[in-house]
């Protein structure tokens, strides 16, 4: 060491290359932004976790539907066969449920029983009824959803240890469940309700196929508007455009207009398609319009991308042999591009189907039971479910939600997916 | 990464011309010592990139106070080797160095060795001029600074002014020390990188084809700061030009194929090459 | 007849068209004339001059049909349905004819109103029938002029390719007036809304409380629109948000471009990316389900009085949505720095935190800030996490803990629901959309002027 220093022919105390403690000081600052960047990473992710997470657990018991099995006696003159909607079939379950606890007599307690079994089993009834006249008069075995309740008590939701004043049912409650148990009348299959029902003031009954229609509608409407307008916006602004104030207005513009809040276009709506034009309130039409407003921007911007990425050399080839501008561009131009006009698109519309507030101002957080016959018709969406869902005090709508949530998401992931596939898969390089 | 393996990479017959012209250089070097100190020493230094070899066994020294040229045809791996020197290879992830190279007798690829030191003895210029986006001043204090070796203040000043003085900048610039370093000339840029490396007072400057973004003029006046900072510092250039290693350089390493063919007097090697490949560069038969 | 059904109707006529044209044009060709055009083209110039206009037609149509036939209906009424009654009133009454003309009846309508509804009933199906009449005459007529124009020496495909031009120019129009849209229908409607409430009472008012009296000689609530304490909320929740985001998002961005393997950021981008694409009323429920409750829970733990609708759940949960805006513009931001920057510094002896800190970050701070101001307008127009998770009353508090409610909430809670366009209560609605809209589109001017400024310094 010492010979090095003399080597050097500059005397210092200490060789060049010892550290000192400025030096591990300027080490630990690294050490230091090192770890903050790992920290906030694992904070992002771990609430990323944490939100999947969580939607997922409180999605789980949405997975199944409790249901109970009883033997209903329709008898003769309670439907009339000729008008079978008309009868009345909450008396005949009534009887049914009564054949099972004889003893429950008091109207009070008869209430308290009838909080077990869900309001839509004479519905259920009744739909069988109808479809089979022929059971009229009979003794058949019937399934129907148990109530919210009932569903909790099943799933555990319900802490049936707790004291009486902390939980939701009685202890008699309790016990009748019981003995529906011990006589195996209690059943969980899959919850297909909650995507085939449309909505319902009861957990138990409600489901997402109103709204899954509403947003059909709506998407429909949206790429069948935004998909030909952006990409003849984009074609014009790209290929043929002058440069001039105008088209420079046009795309400062656009760029502006995909970053304006989506509130603002449901304002627009409200005030110009609901307002001026008198479209009717709460459509998947003025819904769809509304987001193919939004979507337009994102279209645009992704075909112009898109038309840039075509290298002018083909351009120059396809005028060579004497093609006019417009052929150049739908002959060779526009083909060449579409896979990244139609990954764009896609993205587009996947943001479309999560967008919620816009369609809150048109009215599309409306209480709806059936799903839309047309676009014309009142109807909810995908997302404004969530959110009504997510407003309503029953408990049984708390994993609804979530597993709306978990469908919503499940589309989203498969849009990108596709989006993602066929970027990889058209991928090219000139 | 950095492997202090020093053993011979065996079985090839590239390793086998290596090891030769390698042998070789040594011995040319050694029959001139004395005249100046070796101040940068490497032995069987060998790079990869990933699976692929860029520099093959070289074995060079480097003598202190003069202006040693790299020179050869481009891709011939002397940039890597000029990289090696203070470690900036380093910051390529798949780039792993074999061999030894020492400075003043300490290996610095020895793993106690800090790369963050080495670089403040190893100044380095780059081709094209890259002062950063701040004032001139700061530009120049910005090695002190991190080092520590000076705070803000007259003690600051005095090593800007120093260094600019030695980079024959000063009188260009001191009247304007803080407006932006990138608003100067492409010229003035490089010359300001150099006072750059000279603030934090290295042994070494390392010079990657200075001139090879600037006009003849800037050029002349970089070759003639080049030829004024060797009295004090040890100064190794990258060159494509045949004319500025005879400018500027005392002596010579001619690189081929990713191997050291020959080191000598630049003088010498220019009228007197002993490999047929230095040759057939210089003649301008190739490269 | 159904609006699609039409448009099929509308297409087959173009086909029809189109085929008439080549047809004629292949007759001119085999008569031995030398065409200009090719006779596909001529088909083409047919089936656009017979679809376009019928199309154009319908869209304004089905547009303007509802509302004339209202005024028509309301314009016949008598006179003691119409005379001196609110426009509100009027609606009322229009709501009860269509009612009535659709079946279904409440009680007894009055007899005016039974004679309108079946005015209302007629006027409908007129309305249908003449739409179809006048399409089918305008699409026959497009395919007659056209054919006429049709000669060997006429340029088909020049007049194909100006009419598409003008079809793509009219597109690219639209986004425009999809701007003009906005302005207007805010602009105008925050008119009626400042003619009621002054400007001034609006933009520095410090009372915020929107009902609006249901009786008139009620006194309690006589509705306030001083809009202070909710541009408040707006500006408190959006910086808890960003107080959370720009750190994380910043730290991670450095990590990701100068520490990071390729390995890693390959994993950790895409992953961070997926919080962008989560839907905001995903957020809300999260903010609803685990965030708030979490925070009540916490500070009861340490004995702090927590508000279940917290500022700091809703703009805590805003700030993990925008995390990935920042942490990607700042990546391009410091991947954008060229790598003699940083070599440079390295060189000089610079570890790693000293060439981030003093050279990257200077050099990458203009894409930085705009990518923070992009954040910010996001965070400020944002209405799903703040609708569900944030307060509905507007108080001025300084406290994290406490409630504040926001502009966009503002926005949904005025208008969501039965909204007559008429009480300012529903017109204040937009009157903070307007200042919503001013305040974002003028960060994001900025913003991408400030992008736009640093790209071409490294380009």
């Amino acid at each position: 060491m010492s010979d090095t220093t003399a080597q050097s022919g500059k005397p210092k105390e200490r060789a060049w290359y010892e550290p000192d403690a400025k030096l591990s000081r300027r080490h630990a600052a690294d050490r230091r932004l090192r770890i903050y960047g790992v920290a906030a990473i694992v904070f992002a992710l771990s609430m990323l976790a944490t939100l999947v997470g969580t939607i997922a657990i409180t999605a789980a018991p949405a997975v199944t539907q409790t249901m109970v099995t009883l033997e209903v006696e329709v008898p003769e003159g309670a439907v009339d066969p000729s008008d079978p909607r008309g009868g009345s079939y909450q008396k005949i379950l009534n009887s049914a449920v009564a054949r099972i606890f004889p003893e429950v007599d008091a109207p009070r307690e008869q209430r308290e029983l009838r909080q077990l079994f869900s309001n839509g089993g004479q519905y259920a009834l009744r739909d069988k009824v109808v479809s089979e006249p022929s059971l009229i008069g009979q003794t058949f075995e019937i399934s129907f959803p148990l109530s919210d309740i009932g569903d909790q008590l099943h799933k555990g939701v319900i802490d049936r240890d707790l004291p009486r004043e902390q939980r939701r049912v009685s202890d008699e409650q309790i016990a009748w469940y019981d003995r529906l148990v011990a006589q195996d009348r209690i059943s969980a299959p899959l919850n297909f309700g909650l995507i085939f029902n449309a909505d319902s003031r009861f957990p138990e009954l409600a489901g997402l196929w109103g709204a899954l229609v509403g947003s059909f509608y709506a998407l429909l409407i949206c790429f069948l508007v935004s998909f030909p307008v952006g990409i003849s916006a984009a074609v014009y602004l790209e290929e043929f455009a002058p440069k001039n104030r105008l088209t420079d207005l046009i795309e400062v513009n656009i760029n502006n207009l995909a970053a304006v809040p989506s509130i603002v276009f449901g304002l627009l709506g409200l005030a110009v398609f609901l307002n001026f034009f008198g479209m009717p309130r709460s459509a998947p039409i003025v819904g769809g319009l509304v987001l193919s407003l939004m979507t337009l921007p994102t279209i645009i911007i992704a075909t112009r991308a898109a038309l840039k990425a075509v290298p002018p050399s083909i351009r120059e080839a396809a005028i060579g042999v004497g093609a006019s501008k417009m052929q150049t561009v739908g002959h060779h131009v526009l083909p060449l591009a579409m896979p990244g006009i139609l990954t764009g698109t896609i993205i587009g519309l996947a943001q479309a189907l999560g967008e919620t507030a816009p369609l809150l101002l048109i009215g599309m957080n409306a209480f709806i039971t059936a799903a839309p016959d047309s676009m014309f018709n009142p109807s909810t969406a995908l997302p404004t479910q969530i959110y009504i869902w997510a407003d309503s005090p029953e408990r049984g709508f708390t994993s609804r939600t979530s597993a709306a949530i978990i469908v919503l998401l499940g589309f989203l992931v498969c849009m990108n997916a596709i989006a993602i596939y066929m970027r990889k898969r058209f991928e090219r390089r000139w | 990464m950095t492997t202090l393996d020093t053993t011979e990479p065996s079985g090839m017959i590239m390793t086998k011309t290596a090891d030769n012209t390698g042998t070789l250089a040594k011995a040319a070097t050694a029959a001139r010592a004395g005249e100046h100190e070796t101040k940068i020493s490497a032995a069987g230094v060998s790079v990869f990139y990933g699976e692929k070899q860029a520099l093959f066994d070289v074995t060079i020294d480097i003598p202190a106070r003069q202006v040693m040229a790299f020179i050869g045809p481009s891709g011939c791996g002397k940039s890597t080797f000029l990289r090696c020197i203070n470690r900036m290879n380093d910051t390529i992830d798949i780039c792993s160095v074999k061999g030894r190279i020492e400075i003043d007798g300490a290996d610095i690829y020895d793993p106690k060795i800090d790369p963050v030191l080495l670089r403040a003895r190893v100044g380095m210029v780059f081709q094209k001029p890259n002062p950063f986006p701040k004032s001139i001043y700061d530009n120049i204090a910005y090695g002190p600074r991190i080092h520590g070796v000076a705070k803000a203040g007259s003690a600051m000043d005095e090593i800007v002014e120093t260094s600019l003085q030695r980079a024959g900048l000063w009188n260009e610039v001191k009247d304007r020390l803080h407006e932006p370093g990138t608003g100067l000339s492409g010229g003035q840029q490089q010359r300001l990188c150099i006072a750059r490396a000279i603030a934090v007072n290295p042994d070494v400057i390392l010079m990657d084809e200075p001139c090879s973004a600037l006009d003849p003029i800037a050029t002349a006046k970089v070759e003639e700061l080049i030829d004024e900072l060797r009295t004090r510092y040890t100064i190794v250039i990258v060159t494509h030009s045949m004319q500025q290693a005879a400018r500027v350089s005392q002596k010579a390493a001619f690189f081929h194929l990713g191997n050291l063919i020959e080191v000598d007097e630049t003088d010498r090697m220019f009228t007197n090459p002993t490999d047929q490949r230095t040759q057939d560069y210089i003649t301008g038969r190739f490269g | 007849m159904s609006v699609s059904l039409l448009f099929a109707i509308i297409m087959a006529l173009a086909l029809v068209g189109y085929l008439l044209g080549r047809a004629n044009a292949s007759a001119l060709k085999s008569s031995g004339n030398t065409l200009h055009s090719i006779p596909p083209y001529h088909g083409y110039y047919v089936a656009l001059w017979c679809g376009l206009p019928a199309f154009v037609l319908v869209l304004i149509w089905q547009a303007a049909q509802s509302s004339v036939i209202d005024q028509l209906l309301i314009a016949s009424l008598p006179a003691h349905l119409t005379e001196g009654v609110s426009a509100a009133r009027i609606s009322l009454v229009l709501g009860e004819i269509k009612n009535v003309a659709a079946g279904r009846l409440f009680g007894t309508p009055e007899p005016a109103v039974l004679a309108a509804a079946e005015r209302y009933a007629s006027m409908q199906s007129t309305a249908s029938l003449a739409l179809v009449v006048c399409t089918l005459a305008v699409a026959v007529a497009g395919i007659a002029f056209a054919r006429a124009r049709l000669a060997p020496d006429f340029r088909a495909r020049n007049n194909v390719d100006n009419i598409l031009r003008w079809l793509l120019i009219i597109c690219s129009v639209l986004a425009v007036l999809t701007t003009l849209g906005i302005i207007l229908s805010l602009v105008i409607e925050s008119l009626a809304f400042f003619s009621r409430v002054p400007v001034l009472e609006f933009l520095f008012g410090m009372n915020w409380s929107p009902q609006t009296p249901i009786r008139a000689d009620q006194v309690a609530s006589t509705g306030a629109f001083g809009a202070v304490p909710v541009f408040w909320g707006t500006i408190f929740i959006s910086a808890i948000a960003m107080f959370v985001a720009l750190p994380v998002g910043l730290f991670s961005a450095i990590y990701l471009v100068e520490y990071a393997d390729k390995r890693i950021r390959s994993i950790v981008k895409p992953l961070l990316e997926i919080l962008a694409g989560i839907p905001t009323i995903v957020y809300g429920f999260f903010a609803v389900l685990t965030v708030a409750p979490f925070i009540r829970e916490f500070g009861l733990s340490l004995g702090l009085d927590v508000a279940s609708n917290s500022a700091l759940a809703a703009g805590g949960v805003m700030g993990i949505m925008i995390i990935p805006f920042i942490s990607s513009f700042s990546d391009d931001a410091i991947s954008a720095v060229p790598q003699s920057m940083r070599d440079g510094a390295y060189a000089l002896g610079a570890t790693k935190a000293e060439t981030i800190r003093q050279v990257l970050l200077p050099a990458a701070l203009p894409g930085i800030v705009g990518g923070v101001l992009l954040a910010v307008s996001r965070a400020i127009g944002e209405t799903m996490i703040v609708v569900m998770a944030a307060g509905l009353t507007a108080t001025l508090t300084a406290n994290p803990l406490e409630g504040v409610t926001t502009v966009t909430v503002q926005i949904v809670t005025l208008l969501i629901g039965d909204t007559e366009f008429d009480s300012p209560k529903t017109l204040a609605a937009f009157g903070l959309g307007l200042v919503l809209f001013i305040s974002t589109l003028a960060l994001n001017i900025v913003a991408l002027q400030v992008v736009k400024r640093y790209r071409e310094r490294y380009e």
